[in-house]
């Protein structure tokens, strides 16, 4: 794709990312019924993506794309009288209210659906997504994606699950699936798994948009902010993470000058906020990690130790093998007395047999011990090390980076 | 809508539950009991079922009928009793689910 129609692309992207929820959101409301409108909602999407780059973007997207899903809807429920009723007394603009996208995350990501079918649903009815590019962006085949969606329909239908906002109840429970869903989806369009993606939709930025959806809707809930603030931070740094040519480029060696500094203090200030809810999380901590680093000037001028401390609050909160990972990493560069190379590498053999297990086909941890015991002057074990880590990384920028190292030994 | 609750019980349980002195078993079934009361207007039906070791299994093939010994299934989850509710839809079931004291695996369905 050339620059021009990349942004003409990106562009409509972002309107009907703006539309298509708050439509599918409005009809379910109107039909009752969340399948036929995802249905025509969808339709009606595809339509867009066929017109407007020709026709060009109209001037009330949300009309326009109202007009489609009536008259194909229409279409296609033909034998649906009670909907084609509902569709056809359907006025501009159709009643509906904020909550409405909210009812419709929920259901997206509830907890009795499977975390693909969530993932591709939230994409589909909320991010208005066809299901062609969330194939593209997973790299599976559509028919597989179009299998999800349906199974996900039925079940919606079959099993009875609600089309409403959870209790407060149950509103922690059930706004942890959908975090999980968001920050899912950021870390797959942030560090994409393999294979080319230059064609493929922007993960990245639609979990962001999602998240400051999310935020807006419920801005008295610590975690949201605080995933909002943890995306914002990693995109704030995105441009200085490859190089032209597509080479990732490590923390300690970006160039910090090219990071957004407004967007770090804007999303710095966002933490702040959802620090003073008094409910700490697992995603306010982890902007907090990514804070201390987005804040120091130097790689060198790096707080380790607050990022040890850190580390060791969100394993408190959320135990993960990834997290204790990090937390090594973190100690290794923390300077005597408090760490360094070798209290880390004791840190990554002191793992249990369970985190090992978890732990062993990431390629992270086969870099991390070859960097400690480089580190430690034991460049044999490190070679080993990084041969491993090379067999496993599957990210063409990462093995790049591997290989790299492998050949400056 | 109308939901069955299908009560699994496994080996942990099983053992954990014969362990139990009689008085620890009686404040067990208490529990049970006092869940039944307390969501009594939306339990339609319910029934125990006699221990997996009494099952026999049919198994219709052509035009045969081959009888076998056990449940359909040699699982470590066992079938071991079902709850009909009535209830809005499933977070009203699965919130009920959810508050069950007994066996530890409950399977929710919804009726046809």
């Amino acid at each position: 794709m050339d620059h021009g129609r990349e942004r003409a692309h990106g562009e409509l992207t972002r309107v009907l990312r703006e539309h298509a929820g708050r439509l599918t959101a409005s009809l379910v409301h109107v039909l009752g019924d969340f399948a036929a409108a995802e249905d025509v909602v969808a339709d009606a999407v595809e339509t867009a993506l066929r017109r407007w780059p020709v026709d060009g973007v109209p001037d009330h997207p949300d009309a326009w794309l109202l007009t489609v899903a009536r008259r194909r809807g229409l279409d296609v429920l033909r034998r649906r009288t009670v909907y084609r009723d509902k569709l056809a007394r359907l006025d501009w603009p159709p009643r509906g209210d904020p909550d409405d996208r909210l009812r419709l995350v929920f259901v997206c990501c509830h907890p009795a659906l499977p975390r693909a079918g969530q993932i591709a649903l939230t994409l589909r009815a909320v991010c208005g997504l066809t299901t062609a590019q969330i194939a593209a962006a997973f790299l599976v085949p559509e028919a597989t994606v179009a299998q999800r969606l349906t199974r996900a329909k039925r079940k919606i239908a079959e099993a009875g699950i609600p089309y409403r906002v959870p209790s407060d109840a149950e509103l922690p429970d059930r706004l942890d699936q959908v975090l999980a869903v968001v920050y899912l989806l950021f870390n797959e369009g942030y560090l994409t798994s393999g294979g080319d993606r230059s064609q493929a939709r922007d993960l990245a930025d639609d979990a962001e948009w999602l998240a400051a959806q999310l935020a807006w809707l419920m801005p008295r809930r610590a975690e949201v902010l605080g995933l909002l603030a943890l995306i914002r931070l990693h995109q704030a740094r995105a441009d200085a993470r490859f190089t032209p040519g597509g080479d990732l480029v490590l923390l300690r060696d970006q160039d910090r000058g090219r990071w957004d500094r407004a967007a770090i203090a804007e999303a710095t200030a966002l933490l702040e906020r959802a620090a003073a809810l008094r409910c700490p999380g697992p995603y306010q901590l982890q902007a907090a990690i990514v804070a201390v680093h987005a804040e120091a000037p130097a790689w060198e001028a790096t707080d380790w130790f607050q990022i040890t401390v850190l580390y060791d609050m969100l394993l408190a909160l959320a135990p993960s093998p990834v997290h204790r990972l990090n937390r090594a990493i973190a100690l290794g560069h923390t300077p005597p007395p408090h760490g360094g190379p070798a209290a880390a590498l004791a840190a990554l053999d002191a793992l249990t047999p369970a985190d090992r297990r978890a732990l062993e086909r990431y390629p992270l941890l086969h870099a991390t011990r070859a960097e400690l015991l480089r580190a430690l002057d034991r460049p044999r074990a490190a070679r080993a090390a990084d041969r491993r880590a090379l067999e496993l990384a599957t990210n063409p920028a990462q093995q790049a980076l591997l290989r790299q190292r492998l050949t400056w030994d | 809508m109308k939901y069955v609750l299908m009560f699994a019980e496994t080996e942990e349980f099983a053992q954990r539950l014969a362990a139990m002195s009689e008085s620890e078993r009686q404040e067990e079934f208490a529990r049970v009991g006092e869940w039944f009361a307390e969501h009594a207007a939306h339990i339609t039906h319910h029934t125990r079922l006699q221990p997996h070791h009494t099952a026999t299994t049919v198994r219709l093939t052509g035009d045969q009928a081959v009888v076998t010994d056990g449940p359909f299934v040699e699982g470590k989850e066992v079938v071991s009793g079902f709850a009909e509710l009535d209830v809005a839809d499933l977070d009203q079931a699965l919130a009920i689910a959810a508050a069950w004291p007994g066996c530890p695996v409950v399977e929710i369905r919804p009726l046809v």
